[in-house]
């Protein structure tokens, strides 16, 4: 038996990618989750982070939001906002970061929103470096 | 009979119609080529997520309590009818089919004595039901200067159709949009998506999950359900968009052939008349001097 699992990352408007995986981990809502095969079924929400999949090699993703299925080995990721490290130039993410920066000085935000913005500071600036 | 100068003007005109058709048909063709790829493209994230909601809705224990967008307000009194089209014509049958099946569905719908209402997407929808149910348009969408459609659009829709549902202006939802299944045949669909639809449940019947839900169920649907509706408005949209280049390319080639069996035919007329012009001249020419 091998201990691999189907995962399928896809956006609106392409599948980005469907490999074999045998450890997933993604940013979830509520905290960094790890998943291997036969995890029960679950759904849950990311919050900005990166989801790194381990197979021979090591992927790595940038998300911003989306939703997460697992059921029967099928692990399905749909996010609109997924960026693959390896394509993502530095003075985008200067940009982004500045843009996010801002967001966080204004003092209307709501608990939610300030929560999601964080972690998407802190997620870019772990590129960054 | 036309003189032979009205039909040469004609054979010209013919010839440059031709001409426009045919182009017509070249850009359709390569837009064609890029939308079909997006609408196949965007098919499986519209999939999956209808099939997390449907899982979802099976796992469901108490109906009651249910988010009304997911199970409907349980009423089945005031419809929302989402049509989208095109905002250009010139296209065969593409815009009419989508209101043919929208207007036999508003028909139905009032017939039961039911409130209606609607909301078109894009112009050319709108010209054609205006006329019947114009008093019923309470929302028109029109994305003409955008070149690509983006999620962005999709959104915009989406959020005007949840404003509606929380407002309680409609119990049931229905999308009318054109199914690209090949350059030649497109399907008028009628898509239900709120309450979302159940029926189709075939392959995933078997398989009843009880998921595990971080946060909790409610935040998820809370938050999923929107994202959803927006989705499926992206799908009818993507789908319409590759409709539109297909009918346009099938039309446009029909044009140009048709303007092809046309100049043919008044080339014959013109070089008959040409013919029998000749020959009048000659007989007269005989006729004068065999009677001199």
């Amino acid at each position: 038996m091998s201990d691999k699992f189907i995962v399928e990352i896809i956006s609106p408007d392409k599948s980005i990618l469907k490999s074999e995986a045998t450890e997933v981990t993604i940013p979830s809502y509520e905290g960094q989750m790890g998943i291997l095969k036969d995890h029960i079924p679950i759904i849950t929400f990311l919050r900005p982070g990166f989801i790194l999949i381990k197979n021979q090699d090591e992927k790595k993703y940038y998300v911003e939001e989306g939703t997460v299925e697992f059921s029967n080995n099928n692990l399905l990721i749909l996010t609109s906002t997924v960026k693959d490290l390896n394509k993502f130039d530095k003075v985008s993410i200067a940009n982004f970061l500045e843009a996010v920066e801002k967001k966080l000085e204004d003092r209307n935000l709501t608990d939610k929103e300030q929560y999601i913005e964080s972690y998407k500071k802190d997620a870019l600036k772990e590129i960054n470096q | 009979m036309p003189s032979l100068d009205d039909l040469k003007k004609r054979i010209k005109s013919v010839k440059s119609t031709q001409k426009i058709t045919k182009a017509m048909k070249m850009v359709a063709a390569a837009k064609l080529r890029k939308a079909q790829e997006s609408a196949e493209r965007g098919r499986p994230y519209s999939k999956k997520m209808q099939n997390i909601i449907l899982n979802l809705t099976k796992s469901i224990n108490d109906p009651q309590n249910a988010p009304k967008l997911l199970v409907g307000t349980g009423e089945d009194k005031k419809y929302l009818c989402v049509v989208l089209t095109a905002d250009r014509g010139l296209c065969g049958g593409f815009n009419s089919n989508i209101c043919k099946l929208a207007k036999t569905n508003f028909r139905k719908i009032l017939d039961e004595g039911k409130e209606l209402n609607i909301i078109t997407v894009g112009s050319k929808g709108y010209d054609q039901i205006k006329r019947e149910y114009g008093k019923y348009v309470s929302k028109k969408f029109s994305f003409k200067d955008k070149k690509h459609i983006s999620f962005n659009e999709a959104d915009e829709v989406g959020k005007e159709i949840i404003s509606l549902f929380n407002q309680n202006k409609f119990d049931k939802c229905i999308l009318f949009y054109n199914n690209f299944k090949n350059v030649i045949t497109q399907i008028p669909q009628a898509q239900q998506i709120i309450p979302a639809e159940t029926k189709n449940l075939k392959e995933n019947d078997a398989k009843n999950f009880s998921y595990e839900f971080e946060p909790e169920e409610d935040e998820i649907l809370e938050d999923l359900l929107p994202k959803n509706i927006s989705t499926q408005v992206f799908k009818a949209l993507l789908e319409n968009a590759a409709s539109e280049q297909g009918s346009r390319m099938t039309a446009m080639d029909n044009a140009t052939r048709n303007a092809g069996d046309l100049v043919d035919k008044l080339t014959i007329d013109y070089n008959r008349s040409r013919q029998a012009s000749i020959t009048k001249e000659l007989i007269e020419i005989i006729s004068g001097a065999e009677s001199l």
